[in-house]
C-alpha cells in the first residue's frame, strides 16, 4: 500500500512539473504538426500511397514517431534528478527501487499519452474520422510502444551523468528506430535486407498497428504487433528495474 | 557503527576504521574539514553507499541487511538542495509524506506542524524557485522530519547560509531532541556549530576519528588557554622552557601558544616575545582542538561549491 503511495507521489511530481512547463508541451507537438502539415502536404500534393494521399498515409506513423522521441527523450529527466540531487531523496525514502522506476515510467507514459491526445485532434483537418474502438486501440498500442520506449530511455539515463551526454546517446538509438519503424513509408515491398532491419525494429509494430486501425490494411495482423509490443515492453521494463537497482545515487 | 572503511574504486581511502555510536537523544557532530570523510560516513548510514568493510546499523537494523528498515528509521538533509523548485513547498513535503506511507489525515497535520516549526507557514504555496537558500534549507529539515525520523543526519546545515539564516537552522536544531526519541548526527566544518550545537564531537581527518569527546572535554584536553601572538620571528627557546607553556606553534609571523593561567603570565610571555605587533588571547575553541590534534588549521582548502553552485545549476533545469 505504502509502495502505491509512493508510486502516486513519484507519477504526480513528474504530471505537476510537465503541466507548468508549457513550453514542452508545445513544443513536443510543434515538430509533428511540421510533419503532418508541411511534409505530408508537401509530398502528398503529388504522391498517393495505396490510394492514400501522402498526409493521411502518414498520419498513424507520426503518432508513432511522436510516441517514440517522446517516450525515449524522457529518459533524461532522470538525469535531471541525479544532477539536482532530487533523486537522492528518492533513494533514501523507504520506496524499492522497482516502484521509483515504474513512477518514472508512468510519467514518460503520461507526456506522451497527452501529446498524441493532441494529435488525435488534430486527425479532422486532415479529414481522418476516428471512432470510439479506433480510439481504444491507437492508446492500447501508444501505451505498450511507449512503456517500452520509456524504459530504454530510462535505461540509458540510469548510466549517464550529463544531460548532453544523454542527448547524444540517445540521438544514435532514436534515428535508426524511427527510419527503420516504416513512419514515413510502406513496408510491404521493401528490399530483402532492408525489410530485416524493419522487422527488428520494434517500432515498426506500433506504427503497422497504428495504421491497421486508423486506415485499415496494415502489412502485419494486429495480433502479431500487439504480442510484439507487449513482449518488447515486457522486457524493457524487467531490464529497466534492474538497471535502476544498479543505478547510483549521484 | 564499527571499524567502518570505505575504499572508492582507483583505491582512494576515504574512511579507514570509523567507530562511534550515538546515544538516543544525542546530537552528535562530526568535525573536520572538506574531504575527511564526514558525507560518505553519512551516505553509508543512508544506504546510498556500500561500506567495503565493517558494520553500520542505524535504529538497530544494518545497512546492509535491511536498508529497508534503515531509510525508514531516518530523516537527511543533504548538502546540496534536493527539493524539486517546480513545485511549492507544500507540495515537496506532500511528496514526501507520501512516498513515506503517511496517510492523509496524519499527513496533513505533519506538514502544518514542520512548516511551523521552520516558520515557512507563510511561502509555504510559493515555488521552491524563489526561495532563498535559507529557506530551501529550512523546508528540506522540515522535510526531513515530517515523518519522524529516530535519526536525523545533517550534512552540513549551515554550509553556504548567510550568518542570520544559520542562527534560525541552529534555533531549530537544538529544540529538535529535547522533546525525546530523536538523534542527530551533523556534519560540519564550523567549530562554533559543533561547539553550539553537539552533545558530543568526533573529530575526523583523513578519514579517521582522531578524537571524540563532549566538546567541553576537547577544549579542556588543550589544557590552557590560547595566546596568538603577531610578531617577527622571535626566539622562541626561553619561552619554551617555561613550565606553563604547553606548546609552542610558529607560521608566518604568528606565534600560537597554549599556557596555563594566561592572564597572569601575559606580562612575560610578552616581554620574551620581543617586539609584538597585536595579542590575542582566548579560551580554547574547537577549532584550536583541530590545530591541537592535527597540527592544521580547520579552514585549510578551498570551501566546497555546495549551495550558490548547485542553486544556479538547478535554475537552468528543464
Amino acid at each position: 500500500m505504502s509502495e502505491l503511495l509512493g508510486l502516486y507521489a513519484l507519477w504526480l511530481r513528474e504530471v505537476k512539473v510537465y503541466s507548468r512547463e508549457r513550453s514542452r508541451i508545445a513544443s513536443s507537438v510543434f515538430t509533428p504538426i511540421l510533419w503532418l502539415f508541411v511534409f505530408g502536404k508537401g509530398l502528398g500534393a503529388t504522391i498517393s500511397i495505396g490510394g492514400l494521399a501522402y498526409d493521411i498515409f502518414l498520419y498513424p506513423g507520426i503518432i508513432a514517431m511522436s510516441t517514440l522521441f517522446t517516450s525515449l527523450f524522457f529518459g533524461v529527466y532522470i538525469v535531471w534528478d541525479k544532477r539536482v540531487d532530487f533523486l537522492k531523496e528518492v533513494l533514501v525514502s523507504p520506496l524499492s527501487r522497482t516502484t521509483v522506476f515504474l513512477g518514472k515510467v508512468l510519467g514518460g507514459m503520461t507526456d506522451t499519452i497527452i501529446q498524441v491526445t493532441i494529435l488525435l485532434l488534430l486527425a479532422p483537418f486532415l479529414g481522418i474520422s476516428i471512432g470510439p474502438r479506433t480510439i481504444v486501440l491507437i492508446y492500447g498500442t501508444v501505451f505498450f510502444l511507449s512503456l517500452g520506449i520509456v524504459s530504454i530511455g530510462l535505461i540509458i539515463g540510469s548510466v549517464m551523468e550529463s544531460p548532453e551526454g544523454f542527448g547524444l546517446v540517445v540521438s544514435f538509438v532514436a534515428y535508426p528506430l524511427f527510419f527503420l519503424s516504416g513512419a514515413l513509408f510502406p513496408i510491404w515491398n521493401l528490399p530483402p535486407w532492408l525489410r530485416a532491419f524493419v522487422m527488428l525494429d520494434p517500432v515498426t509494430y506500433g506504427v503497422d498497428a497504428l495504421r491497421t486501425v486508423i486506415l485499415g490494411g496494415g502489412a502485419i495482423p494486429l495480433e502479431v504487433s500487439f504480442a510484439v509490443l507487449t513482449a518488447f515492453s515486457a522486457a524493457m521494463v524487467y531490464i529497466g528495474t534492474k538497471a535502476f537497482e544498479r543505478m547510483k545515487a549521484y | 557503527m564499527r571499524g567502518l572503511t570505505k575504499v572508492f574504486e582507483g583505491g582512494i581511502h576515504a574512511l579507514r576504521g570509523i567507530d562511534f555510536h550515538i546515544k538516543d537523544g544525542e546530537i552528535f557532530g562530526l568535525l573536520g574539514p572538506n574531504g575527511a570523510g564526514k558525507t560518505t560516513t553519512i551516505n553509508i548510514l543512508a544506504t546510498l553507499l556500500k561500506q567495503t568493510s565493517g558494520e553500520a546499523v542505524v535504529n538497530g537494523f544494518d545497512c546492509l541487511e535491511e536498508p529497508h528498515k534503515v531509510r525508514q528509521s531516518i530523516g537527511i538533509v543533504f548538502q546540496d538542495p534536493s527539493s524539486d523548485d517546480m513545485l511549492t513547498g507544500r507540495e515537496n513535503l506532500h511528496l514526501h509524506g507520501l512516498m513515506y506511507g503517511l496517510r492523509k489525515a496524519e499527513r496533513e497535520k505533519r506538514i502544518e506542524e514542520v512548516l511551523r516549526l521552520v516558520e515557512l507557514t507563510d511561502r509555504a504555496d510559493d515555488r521552491v524557485r524563489r526561495y532563498s537558500g535559507g529557506m530551501r534549507r529550512r523546508l528540506e529539515l522540515a522535510r526531513g522530519l515530517l515523518h519522524k525520523p529516530k535519526v536525523l543526519f545533517l550534512d552540513e546545515p549551515t554550509l553556504g547560509l548567510d550568518p542570520q539564516s544559520r542562527e534560525h537552522v541552529w534555533r531549530y536544531i537544538g529544540g529538535l531532541v529535547d522533546e525525546g526519541g530523536l538523534s542527530i548526527l551533523l556534519t560540519t566544518h564550523y567549530m562554533e556549530e559543533a561547539e553550539k550545537l553537539c552533545h558530543r564531537v568526533a573529530i575526523i581527518d583523513r578519514g579517521k576519528i582522531i578524537v571524540l569527546d563532549t566538546p567541553k572535554g576537547l577544549t579542556e584536553s588543550v589544557g590552557g588557554d590560547v595566546v596568538a601572538l603577531k610578531t617577527g620571528n622571535p626566539d622562541v627557546t626561553a619561552l619554551a622552557e617555561k613550565e606553563y607553556v604547553l606548546s609552542i606553534e610558529q607560521k608566518e609571523g604568528l606565534l600560537t601558544l597554549t599556557v596555563r593561567d594566561a592572564k597572569q603570565n601575559l606580562p612575560e610571555i610578552l616581554r620574551l616575545a620581543g617586539r609584538v605587533e597585536s595579542v590575542e588571547m582566548h579560551s580554547p575553541t574547537l577549532n584550536d582542538v583541530f590545530l591541537h590534534y592535527t597540527g592544521r588549521e580547520i579552514r585549510e582548502g578551498p570551501e566546497e561549491g555546495g549551495y550558490g553552485t548547485r542553486m544556479m545549476m538547478s535554475v537552468k533545469r528543464r
